[in-house]
C-alpha cells in the first residue's frame, strides 16, 4: 500500500477527508504553537479576566485574564503529545509482552495472559483515576499510568500474529532451513504486525485525548499553569455562570480533536484492512 | 479478580506519604504514628495485608472512612444506589433512542435519512462525555432555566427532572454507537437466506425486518452494552461531580481530593465488581437470545479463545 | 394441449453488475410450464438456473438488472410489476423451497413460529392455533415424527434431511400454483437423499399445481419430472418429454451430459478415462455471438458461429441446434 493510494483513499469519503483535514491541522497547531500563539499562555493580566472573543484576544481571556486562545494552541501540543508518547509506550510494551508471552513457555505467557486480563477488569477511565490518585499527578506520572490501560490490546495483537506465524508450516519450513527465530520474527511478524497495530494506535488516539482530559478535568491530570484543555475546561465549568468563552472553546477544541481523529483512524482502518470494513 | 484486587492494594502500599502521618497532622510524635502504624495494620507485611483485606472483605468490611469513622462499606452501599439509577436511566434512553435510528438507517441505507443518523451519529461517538454535561449545562440549566442546574432533587417527580440532563449527557455516546452498530448488523443480517426465505412468502418488508432481522442484530448491540458499562461507569465520574449528585462518583473524586484511601479502595472494589458482575450477565443474556449458545453450553461448556 | 399454460417465459433477459462488466446470466429465455406438470430443469453451475428461479419468484438480489423479456405467469405479466405486487403473489400463489436447509431457515426462532408465518399472506386472518395446527399436519405428512412436539424445536435441533422436509412442507402449506424447488436434494447426504425424493413422489400427486425442479443431477430429474429443459450459459439448449429426451438427446450438449452419468452398476475399467466435456463455459461477460456452445461441441461446423433458433418440432421437442 503505497502513501499515495492510501492518500487518495482517505480523501475518497467526506468523512476520511475532514478526518486527514483535521488532523493535518492540529498537528500543525501542535508543532508550532510558539509561532502561532498571540500571547504568552501563562501571562497573567487580572484586570481583563474573563473577557469574551475580541481583537486582542480571539477566543477571550479566562479567570486570570490569560488569552484563552494561546493557552487553548498550547493545549493542542499537550493533547497530542500525550497521546503520541502514551500509545508509543503502551505499543511497545505490550508488542513486547505479546511476542514474549507467544514464545514463551505456557506459564510465562499465561501469567502474561492474566496481567492482561487483570488490566482489563477495570473499566479503562476507573484504572487511570486510580492509578494516577494513588501515585500522584501531573504529566509524567499521567503519560507513564495511562500507557499501562492500553498495553493489553496492543499485547494481544501481537500475540495473536506471532502464535499464528509461529504455527505455520511456513515457518518450520524456515526454521528448517536454518534460519534463526530471531530473524524470522523480525522478517515475518513484525510487517504483519504493524497493520493492525496501526490501526489500533490511530483509533485510540481519540481515547488517550479523552482519558488525559477528563484527568486534567478532575485535577489529576496535568496541572495548571499548564494548559491542558481539561483543565480549561474545569475552570470552564468553575466560572460556567460569569462566562461561557472558557468551556465553549474548550469543549469544542477536545470535540474537533476527538472528531478529526475518530474519522481518520476509521478511514485508515478502512483502508488499510478491508477484513476490518462495516458492511456500506 | 483477586489479582485485580492484589494489584488494587498494592496501590495504596506505594502511596507516598504515610497515611498515618496525614491523619495526625504535623505535630505527631514517632510514638503516636507507631501506634497508629499497628493499628491501621500498616506495619503487617504485605501478603499478610491482602489476606486481611480479603477476609474482611469477604464479610463486608472495607474499612473505615479516614476522616469520619464510618464504614466505608455503608458509605458505598448509599452511594450505589445513585449511580446505579444514573447509569441505568443512560442505557434505557440509548436504546430507546439508538435501536429505532439504526433500524431507520437500515431500511433505507445510502438514503437521506441514513446520511443525516450518519452523521449525527459520529458526531455523537467523539464529544466526551463531559464535554456533553458541560454543555447541556451551560445550554439547558443556565442559558434556557429548563432544567435544574444541581443536586439529585427531592421527591420522585423532583428527581426524575433533575435526572434528565446528567442521563442524557451519558446516553448520547451510546445513542451513536448503537445506532450505527445495529444499522450495520441489520444489513448484514437482511442479506442472509433465512431472511430471503421470509421474503419468498411474501411477508411484508416492514415485519421482516422488525420480527426477523432485528433480533440476530441485536446481539453485536447486546455485546458492545456490556462492554460500555465500564465506560459508562467511568462517564458517571464526571456526570456526578459535573452536576453535584451523590453517588459513586462524587464519593470516588472526594476521596481522590482528601486521600481518604479507604473510601477509594473500598469504591474501586466495588466498582469492579460491578463490572464483572455487568459482564457476566451479559454473557447469560446471550443465552436468551440465541437458543444455539444455550445448546452448546449445555453440551460442553465453552472454550474461550 | 391447447390449454394456456400456468408459466410463459418469452425472451427473459437479466444481467448482473460484476467487477469486470455486467455479466449476461440469462441471455433470452424462452419456455412453458403447462399446468399440473413437473417441469425439470437442467445445467451445470453457471448455467443460470438459480437466477432464472429467483427471477420468477422476484427475489433477485441487488446487482441484478430489471429482468427483459415477458413473463406471463397465470394470465398475469409479471415484467414491469410493482415489487409490492409482486409480493403479494409470494406465498400465495408462487412458493420456493431453498437449496441448503441450514441457512434458509431462521435459527433463533421456533420451527412452529416461522411456519405459522409464511402461512399469513395465504391465510390472513385466520388465528394463530389454527395455523399450528396446520402446520403440525403437513409437518406428519411429509415425514417428521412427534409433529406437534417438532414445532417448538429449533432448527439447529433437526437433522439436514428433517430440515429439508420442513422447508418442503412450508411449501406446500400455502398450496401454490406454482412450486419451485431449487436444487432440493444437492445439501443432503446420498441415503438422505433418497428419502426425500421418495417424499416427493409420494406427494407428486398431492400436488394442485406445477412444479419446476431444478437440478444438475440427471438421474433425479428422471425420476421425478414430466417435461425437461435443458440449460447451458444462459440459454435454453433443449426441451422436451423427460423420456424422450434422455433416450434420444437431440441436442449435442444433452448428449454429452447423459455421456457423462456413470452407471453405478457396471463395473469401472480403469484404462478407459472418464467421458467428460472437454473446455469450460463460456465467459458470461463477453459472451459468443453463434451457438453457445459452439466452442465445446464436437459437431461445430460454419453455420455455428449464427446462433441457432429454439423453434419447436411437430412433437412438440425443441432443440437450439443446426443440426436437430
Amino acid at each position: 500500500m503505497t502513501w499515495r493510494r492510501l492518500l487518495s483513499e482517505l480523501m475518497a469519503t467526506r468523512a476520511g477527508a475532514f478526518g486527514l483535514f483535521a488532523v493535518a491541522l492540529l498537528l500543525i497547531v501542535a508543532i508550532f504553537a510558539p509561532l502561532l500563539a498571540s500571547h504568552d499562555p501563562n501571562a497573567i493580566a487580572p484586570m481583563n479576566r474573563l473577557q469574551g472573543p475580541s481583537l486582542a484576544h480571539f477566543f477571550g481571556t479566562d479567570q486570570l485574564g490569560r488569552d484563552l486562545y494561546s493557552r487553548t494552541v498550547y493545549g493542542t501540543r499537550i493533547a497530542i503529545s500525550v497521546a503520541v508518547v502514551v500509545l508509543s509506550i503502551s505499543l511497545s510494551v505490550g508488542i513486547l509482552l505479546g511476542v514474549t508471552a507467544a514464545y514463551a513457555p505456557r506459564v510465562i505467557d499465561q501469567l502474561i495472559l492474566s496481567i492482561f486480563d487483570i488490566i482489563n477488569s477495570f473499566p479503562s477511565l476507573i484504572l487511570a483515576l486510580a492509578l494516577v490518585a494513588v501515585l500522584g499527578a501531573g504529566l509524567g506520572n499521567l503519560v507513564l499510568l495511562v500507557s499501562i490501560v492500553f498495553i493489553p490490546q496492543f499485547g494481544r495483537v501481537a500475540r495473536a500474529q506471532t502464535l499464528g506465524i509461529r504455527n505455520s508450516l511456513y515457518f518450520e519450513a524456515e526454521q528448517v532451513l536454518g534460519a534463526e527465530p530471531w530473524r524470522i520474527l523480525l522478517q515475518h511478524v513484525l510487517p504483519n504486525i504493524i497493520g493492525p497495530i496501526f490501526v489500533l494506535a490511530s483509533m485510540n488516539i481519540p481515547v488517550v485525548i479523552t482519558i488525559e482530559a477528563g484527568l486534567s478535568f478532575l485535577g489529576v491530570g496535568v496541572r495548571p499553569p499548564l494548559a491542558s484543555w481539561g483543565g480549561l475546561l474545569h475552570d470552564g465549568y468553575t466560572y460556567l455562570d460569569q462566562s461561557p468563552w472558557l468551556a465553549v472553546t474548550a469543549g469544542l477544541s477536545l470535540i474537533f480533536a476527538t472528531l478529526g481523529f475518530t474519522l481518520l483512524g476509521e478511514a485508515l482502518r478502512d483502508a488499510i484492512d478491508p477484513k476490518l470494513r462495516q458492511p456500506r | 479478580m483477586v489479582g485485580a484486587v492484589a494489584l488494587l492494594l498494592s496501590l495504596t502500599i506505594l502511596i507516598p506519604g504515610d497515611p498515618a502521618t496525614i491523619l495526625l497532622g504535623p505535630r505527631a510524635t514517632p510514638e503516636t504514628i507507631a501506634a497508629l502504624h499497628t493499628q491501621m495494620g500498616l506495619d503487617l507485611p504485605f501478603p499478610t495485608r491482602l489476606a486481611q483485606f480479603l477476609g474482611h472483605a469477604a464479610v463486608g468490611d472495607l474499612g473505615r472512612d479516614v476522616f469520619t469513622g464510618r464504614a466505608v462499606a455503608q458509605i458505598i452501599a448509599e452511594a450505589v444506589p445513585n449511580t446505579a439509577l444514573l447509569a441505568f436511566s443512560a442505557i434505557l434512553l440509548a436504546v430507546l433512542i439508538g435501536i429505532p435510528l439504526g433500524a431507520l438507517s437500515a431500511l433505507k441505507p445510502g438514503g437521506a435519512v441514513d446520511q443525516a443518523i450518519a452523521f449525527l451519529s459520529v458526531g455523537f461517538v467523539s464529544a466526551p462525555s463531559f464535554v456533553n454535561s458541560i454543555f447541556l449545562l451551560l445550554v439547558f440549566a443556565l442559558w434556557l432555566p429548563w432544567f435544574p442546574v444541581l443536586g439529585a432533587g427531592n421527591g420522585l417527580l423532583d428527581q426524575l427532572w433533575h435526572l434528565v440532563l446528567p442521563a442524557v449527557a451519558l446516553a448520547v455516546v451510546w445513542i451513536g454507537y448503537i445506532a450505527r452498530l445495529l444499522r450495520s448488523s441489520l444489513l448484514e443480517v437482511l442479506n442472509e437466506p433465512y431472511i430471503r426465505t421470509m421474503r419468498a412468502y411474501g411477508l411484508p418488508e416492514r415485519v421482516v425486518l422488525l420480527k426477523y432481522a432485528l433480533k440476530p442484530a441485536c446481539i453485536p448491540t447486546l455485546a458492545i452494552l456490556g462492554m460500555g458499562v465500564g465506560e459508562l461507569l467511568g462517564g458517571a465520574v464526571f456526570a456526578e461531580v459535573i452536576f453535584n449528585r451523590p453517588g459513586l462518583g462524587s464519593l470516588i473524586y472526594d476521596a481522590i481530593q482528601t486521600r481518604n484511601y479507604p473510601v477509594l479502595q473500598g469504591a474501586v472494589l466495588v466498582i469492579v465488581m460491578l463490572f464483572v458482575l455487568t459482564n457476566l450477565l451479559v454473557d447469560l443474556s446471550y443465552a436468551w437470545v440465541d437458543p444455539r449458545v444455550r445448546a452448546r453450553r449445555a453440551s460442553g461448556g465453552e472454550r474461550s479463545a | 394441449m391447447t390449454e394456456a399454460p400456468l408459466l410463459s417465459i418469452r425472451g427473459l433477459e437479466i444481467r448482473y453488475a460484476t467487477e469486470r462488466g455486467p455479466a449476461q446470466v440469462l441471455g433470452g429465455i424462452s419456455l412453458e410450464i403447462p399446468h399440473g406438470s413437473v417441469v425439470g430443469i437442467v445445467g451445470e453451475s453457471g448455467s443460470g438456473k438459480s437466477t432464472l428461479a429467483l427471477a420468477l419468484m422476484g427475489l433477485l438480489p441487488s446487482n441484478a438488472s430489471q429482468p427483459q423479456g415477458s413473463l406471463l405467469f397465470d394470465g398475469e405479466e409479471l415484467a414491469g410489476l410493482s415489487p409490492s405486487h409482486r409480493r403479494r403473489l409470494r406465498g400465495t400463489k408462487m412458493a420456493m423451497v431453498f437449496q441448503d436447509p441450514m441457512s434458509a431457515l431462521h435459527p433463533l426462532f421456533a420451527i412452529g413460529t416461522q411456519m405459522v408465518d409464511v402461512q399469513r399472506a395465504k391465510y390472513p386472518g385466520v388465528g394463530k392455533s389454527e395455523l399450528w395446527r396446520r402446520a403440525a399436519a403437513m409437518l406428519t405428512r411429509v415425514g417428521v415424527p412427534d409433529a406437534a412436539l417438532r414445532m417448538s424445536r429449533y432448527p439447529h435441533e433437526f437433522s439436514g434431511g428433517m430440515r429439508q422436509r420442513v422447508m418442503i412442507a412450508m411449501a406446500l402449506l400455502v398450496e401454490p400454483k406454482l412450486l419451485v424447488a431449487d436444487e432440493p436434494t444437492t445439501a443432503l447426504d446420498a441415503t438422505i437423499e433418497a428419502q426425500i425424493v421418495e417424499l416427493l413422489r409420494d406427494i407428486r400427486q398431492e400436488i394442485q399445481g406445477s412444479v419446476i425442479l431444478i437440478s444438475h443431477s440427471l438421474g433425479l430429474v428422471a425420476e421425478l419430472c414430466d417435461l425437461v429443459v435443458v440449460m447451458y450459459a444462459g440459454k435454453v439448449v433443449e426441451t422436451g418429454p423427460v423420456a424422450a429426451v434422455f433416450a434420444e438427446p437431440r441436442h449435442p450438449y444433452t448428449r454429452a451430459l447423459l455421456g457423462c452419468e456413470i452407471d453405478p452398476w457396471q463395473a469401472v475399467d480403469p484404462s478407459i478415462p472418464l467421458p467428460r466435456i472437454p473446455g469450460s463455459p463460456p465467459d458470461l461477460v463477453d459472451p459468443p455471438r453463434g451457438c453457445v456452445f459452439a466452442a465445446r461441441c464436437p459437431l461445430r461446423f460454419e453455420r455455428c458461429s449464427e446462433p441457432p433458433p429454439l423453434t419447436p418440432a411437430p412433437d412438440g421437442r425443441a432443440a437450439a441446434c443446426w443440426l436437430a
